[in-house]
């Protein structure tokens, strides 16, 4: 039979939880005095009267705070007390459910079969029916994963999770061979397969030489195989390029090839251990060990469920981490997001979009769930806020791996045992690599609502931890993730050159009824491959035991160069690996990129008071304080943190890179951090790669690194590439990343591309953006002489370097007067290199009392964070900064976002040997570090033309995201 | 014989905190077996072989149902006489922000013995928000493993669920009368707090309390998260007089104890 049983706080005791719901639905415009969260359990199994006492007792109620009730009457529903039940959709797994049974079996109740949950809102306010459901669909659920309980006393006869094996199937074979081409299209539509017809065709010959019609399995195994998202068959495949009308067409045969790898090629640095090839790049720590770095998107997910798209964004980050090598530990994480402004109307959105602000909510409270849970500080990121990315969030997770030298690589072997761990398989994210390969609409969310999961990231957490513990005792020859593709790709990637003989029916599965190609093809969370030698296999098998992690083995890496899949026995797909990974045709595709016809800013005559531009800077949402974010994130988990994402004395100021050590006690680091520009690439993709590169390396340098040891990582987030346009500012992008990573000496390690980030309604495709985002990781060899961005002490001497700039186009300050510019910062390389170089011998000789980034409102932000940051004032003399170009203005000095350049905070003392360091360079002592609590700015003719508290200036800062 | 301090940490499924718990005892020259529950539940492992128990921060099962609430009960139900034995022994506990919670959801925190069950609890922060922020605390008990301390140290704390509430008004009492009251949050003058000084609204600031017999300790923040200097938020602020954070103290503090009472 099944209980019901309700817990609810006890009277008089505080419900935060109700109480920010009902918060967030005053803020969607209706008035409700509080909401009361009543937490629902069924349980159903061979239960007694006292034994469900117990149960409520011990295990469901904190005794101090809740009551419960398993007597059920009807909820009170009037006009102005709704009551709304909330349960996850069949299929959704709510991990409460199974330590609930753990829980239960712990008291010793063995009757417990299964468990499901669900919550109740009484919500206390006049809401009408319609109302409600606004309120329902748009606080309180996501109708992909959840739904309303229509009749919640009514409990249901079977909770639907034991239902028996079907054990008939019948094996469905598709008529390939006799199709015509519209009918090839139509086979990889109506099968989600995201086929092109020249790929379909392919198949067809191909079977044709088998002679025989492929089943439902083998074509899937092709797509999710030959899919974008797998095999990033626009940087792999040939383009025809050109720039202009009339420009020369040029042949770029893979553009990974000729920019990306082309730049490591060239670096050939020692220090990079292995590149590319891997889930993700790893580069040489100490002595002892290396680390990993490995950045991805998790964005077409996103869109649809915020939550979970961005949790098993994390997840899965980790989980490559977890599948470098023979698995790396994670460090910390690090997320990038891009969303539209939280201010946006509702009518500006596209229809079938979530609005902004839910997303933005959803998305952090995701990786703070994932992250925090997984015990892994989340110690650095961004937020871009641009009004395109309403229908199209950008989410990119990255993870930092220490993986012990000498495991960096794999093999698997003919014999090794083909073995799943962790989670089960379910119907989750049913073609979700194919999915991401294609354009959203506004009916995605129907036809792709299986591509939407949520994770568990305490799973997650027991494989890492059971994971290490088979990695040390040389138990596993191979592994890794289970990413978009699941079994289909994981086991498909590994037995490239082997083969693999699999049993679908071996993996443990979470409810009975699945076909075999969705256990095939699932995209399960929390699940990792590996070839096991059958020697090892008995004691791989007890050490996932000892965590309490499922361990299966579902069949061998055979050598016989196939793949063959059987259910209960029988043979469903029998394939050619060589076909699967060799047999892609080489698709061409047409690019051209336009230089964009912009207009000049247009900038008032005179300047005059430039406080409000200051404040409208600091109050841009890009530049505004994430202090609100930041804080939900466990940054210091681990122990490790050096140079923290909020810096000093109140914890509150904007932090450059964040440093970690790579290990507890030791002085060694790692320095990580991000560049991301979205305006720029409305100007020219190329300087934005440029800027982007040099942002992330600046604010490596800004915390004391080394630019000898600072690798990258490229994510492109793109519109559809079949667009000759968008392919076009894609080319021009890469070229951009090239020429930056092989000046800076940078090399790319990894990386990542999202492509078709559109968003078709009513025939009018949106496309995001073209935006990049350059992740860096650099080595620090000494955290002691790190240097953070809060001004220390006053009288100390304000120092910039590098050369501002004409360069205001894509500013922030010109944002703010509704223009976009059409100059673009652009990097002068070997400048750059020199500045950095010798920061960095300021830094080591211990001469920086303070070093800041100037990136997004220039140089005024930059010295008014670093002000209210440490708390001090500042006077700062505009005539001294170095400057180059016609427009010598204040407004140009203050908010033009020139690349290169950092401010220094130097001790009167130290002068003379940071003059000797920058010989031949641009940098001037610009102002003083003042006691009080003025931050004045004086302009060219030398009167002031900003003058302001900064405590002024800290409160416009930190207001916008609070 | 037994001759230098050995102290065992527990972990379940969604422990995190562990490796820098173990740091912080071995740094000071203890023994650290991280040891699964399941290894004491199955009696492959033996609480008697230890000085010290400690039960670190994380997720133990994902906070599922409530935080701690799945390993308190497997505590108390499974390994209740052991851990009644160690106490008794004169040997030392500690929990760490989830290792707190569990102490008291088992009921071995605060321990008055009045009854059996829970004599107080941690619930959802007032601001229904985890927050990572750091913290200025008053050290005010006689506790064995606050003793020396500062009269105020800071220290962080990252949790969603660190309200400290007692059952009744005379279980606050006696937290205060028999000075089990550890540590409270403070103004960094040491005045009374608001939010964000008290970050989650816990009773009376409570941050940290020990049992009567002042060996078993349970608080929210981290010390072993400030253990070592550089992991002060504004160490660049500051001289650096020793390699120690504020937090090191208390596990000294701990091993110290065990060598001047158990080990002679």
């Amino acid at each position: 039979m099944i209980w019901r049983v309700e817990v609810k706080q006890k009277d008089g005791i505080l419900d935060p939880i109700g109480e920010s719901i009902a918060r967030d639905i005053i803020d969607l415009g209706f008035d409700v005095a509080g909401v009361r969260v009543v937490s629902v359990y069924l349980l159903e199994g061979d239960i007694t009267r006292e034994e469900i006492k117990r149960i409520g007792d011990e295990l469901l109620v904190d005794p101090v705070v809740e009551q419960y009730s398993f007597d059920l009457k009807l909820p009170l529903q009037s006009s102005d007390h709704r009551v709304v039940e909330i349960a996850y959709n069949p299929g959704v797994m709510d991990p409460v459910e199974a330590s609930t049974i753990k829980g239960i079996r712990d008291l010793g109740i063995t009757g417990i079969s299964a468990v499901r949950t669900a919550r109740q809102y009484h919500i206390n306010g006049k809401l009408s029916d319609k109302d409600l459901e606004a309120v329902t669909q748009r606080v309180l659920m996501n109708k992909l994963i959840q739904h309303v309980v229509k009749d919640p006393v009514h409990v249901p006869t079977s909770l639907g999770v034991t239902a028996p094996a079907a054990s008939k199937f019948d094996v469905v074979v598709v008529d390939l061979l006799g199709a015509r081409d519209r009918k090839l299209a139509e086979i990889s539509k109506q099968g989600q397969l995201y086929l092109n017809l020249e790929e379909m065709r392919t198949i067809q010959k191909h079977f044709k030489k088998e002679g025989r019609n492929p089943t439902d399995v083998e074509l899937e195994t092709v797509a999710q195989t030959w899919s974008e998202h797998c095999r990033h068959k626009t940087f792999r495949g040939i383009i025809r390029y050109r720039e202009g009308k009339r420009g020369k067409p040029k042949i770029i045969r893979s553009l990974f090839k000729t920019s990306i790898a082309a730049a490591t090629l060239k670096l050939n640095k020692k220090w990079c251990v292995s590149v590319f090839h891997d889930n993700a790049g790893v580069i040489s720590f100490d002595k002892d060990y290396n680390v990993c770095f490995k950045v991805e998107t998790h964005n077409h997910p996103s869109a649809l469920e915020p939550f979970g798209g961005a949790n098993t964004g994390v997840g899965g980050v980790i989980r490559d981490t977890l599948g470098t090598g023979l698995a790396a530990k994670p460090l910390c994480n690090t997320d990038v997001f891009c969303f539209a402004p939280p201010d946006v109307p509702m009518s500006d959105l596209p229809a079938g979009a979530l609005h902004p602000k839910r997303v933005m909510k959803g998305v952090v409270a995701g990786v703070r769930d994932y992250g925090n849970k997984m015990g892994i500080p989340t110690v650095n990121g961004a937020i871009v806020f641009d009004k395109h990315f309403a229908g199209n969030p950008l989410v990119f997770c990255g993870n930092v791996g220490l993986i012990p030298k000498g495991m960096e690589t794999k093999k698997v072997n003919k014999g090794d045992l083909v073995v799943a761990v962790g989670g089960r398989t379910g119907r989750d994210g049913i073609h979700g690599a194919t999915f991401s390969s294609g354009e959203l609409t506004s009916e995605s969310e129907t036809v792709s609502s299986g591509a939407v999961q949520i994770g568990n990231p305490i799973e997650e957490k027991k494989v890492l931890d059971a994971l290490l513990k088979a990695r040390d005792a040389g138990l596993y020859s191979a592994i890794t993730d289970c990413g978009a593709g699941g079994f289909s790709s994981a086991v498909g990637e590994m037995g490239e050159k082997t083969g693999a003989r699999i049993d679908l029916d071996k993996a443990p599965l979470k409810y009975q009824g699945l076909k075999y190609h969705e256990i095939w093809i699932s995209e399960s969370q929390e699940r990792m491959v590996m070839a096991v030698p059958p020697v090892h296999i008995e004691a791989l098998l007890e050490v996932f035991e000892s965590e309490n992690v499922e361990a299966a083995v579902l069949g061998e890496f055979d050598g016989s160069g196939r793949l063959q899949l059987y259910f209960h026995g029988q043979q469903v797909a029998d394939m050619d690996m060589a076909f699967l990974h060799d047999g892609l045709p080489q698709i061409t595709k047409e690019a051209v990129y336009h230089q964009p016809a912009l207009k000049k800013e247009k900038l008032s005559k005179k300047v005059a008071d430039l406080t409000p531009d200051l404040c409208g800077a600091l109050s841009h949402y890009n530049v505004s304080s994430k202090e609100s974010v930041i804080r939900i994130y466990d940054h210091e988990v681990q122990g490790t943190s050096i140079v923290k994402p909020l810096a000093g004395p109140a914890t509150d100021g904007p932090s450059d890179a964040a440093v970690i050590r790579g290990r507890l006690g030791s002085a060694a680091g790692i320095a990580v951090s991000n560049g991301i520009n979205v305006r720029f690439g409305k100007l020219d993709p190329f300087w934005m790669a440029a800027s982007c590169v040099d942002e992330a390396i600046r604010q490596i340098i800004a915390v004391g690194g080394t630019l000898d040891r600072i690798a990258l990582l490229d994510n492109f987030c793109w519109g559809n590439p079949d667009k000759p346009d968008r392919l076009g500012s894609l080319v021009r992008c890469a070229e951009g990343c090239y020429k930056a990573a092989v000046s800076f000496g940078a090399p790319f390690i990894s990386g990542k591309d999202s492509l078709y980030n559109e968003y078709t309604h009513k025939g009018k495709s949106l496309a995001i953006p073209g935006t990049i985002l350059i992740s860096a990781i650099g080595h620090v060899e000494d955290v002691s002489r790190c240097v953070t961005m809060d001004f220390k002490k006053a009288g100390n001497g304000i120092y910039v370097v590098g050369t501002t700039k004409d360069e205001l186009g894509g500013s922030i300050y010109l944002e703010n007067l509704g223009q976009l510019g059409n100059q673009p910062p652009q990097v002068d390389f070997k400048k750059a290199s020199l500045i950095y170089r010798a920061v960095e011998k300021a830094a080591r000789q211990r001469l920086l009392a303070s070093a800041h980034d100037c990136s997004e409102g220039g140089l005024a932000v930059a010295l008014a964070e670093m002000a209210f940051a440490g708390g001090l004032g500042a006077t700062v003399l505009l005539d001294k900064v170095p400057f180059k170009g016609k427009q010598r203005r204040e407004d140009v000095l203050l908010f033009s976002e020139s690349n290169s350049r950092l401010i220094l905070e130097v001790a009167p003392e130290h002068e003379k040997t940071l003059g000797s360091l920058f010989k031949g360079l641009p940098w001037a002592r610009v102002g003083t570090v003042e006691n009080g609590p003025e931050f004045i700015v004086y302009g060219l003719n030398k009167k002031p033309v900003i003058n302001v508290f900064i405590g002024e200036l800290k409160e416009v800062w930190k207001s916008p995201l609070k | 014989m037994i001759n230098n301090v050995k102290v065992i940490i527990i972990r379940s499924a969604g422990t995190n905190c562990n490796e820098e718990t173990a740091f912080a005892f071995r740094h000071l020259g203890a023994s650290v077996d991280q040891v699964h529950i399941k290894a004491l539940t199955a009696k492959e492992k033996r609480l008697d072989d230890y000085h010290i128990l400690a039960l670190p921060g994380g997720f133990s099962y994902g906070d599922d149902i409530a935080s701690g609430r799945i390993l308190a009960n497997e505590l108390r139900l499974k390994l209740a006489e052991d851990i009644q034995r160690f106490i008794a022994g004169g040997k030392l506990i500690i929990g760490i922000c989830n290792g707190f919670q569990i102490l008291t959801k088992a009921g071995i925190l605060p321990g008055l013995g009045w009854s059996i069950g829970q004599e107080a609890t941690l619930f959802y922060n007032d601001s229904a928000k985890f927050e990572d922020r750091w913290v200025h605390l008053k050290v005010e008990s006689r506790c064995a493993w606050t003793k020396n301390l500062a009269p105020q140290i800071y220290l962080p704390v990252a949790h969603g669920e660190g309200k400290f509430i007692p059952r009744d008004k005379k279980v606050l009492e006696a937290l205060s009368a028999n000075g089990q009251i550890a540590l409270r949050y403070c103004a960094p003058d040491g005045a009374k707090p608001s939010y964000p000084e008290n970050p989650n609204g816990s009773v009376e600031d409570i941050a940290g309390i020990c049992d009567t017999t002042g060996r078993v300790l349970g608080l929210m923040p981290h010390p072993e998260r400030h253990f070592l200097f550089e992991q002060h938020p504004f160490w660049t602020r500051l001289p650096r007089k020793s390699e120690f954070g504020e937090g090191a103290k208390i596990f000294e503090n701990g091993v110290n104890y065990v060598k001047e009472n158990l080990l002679k």
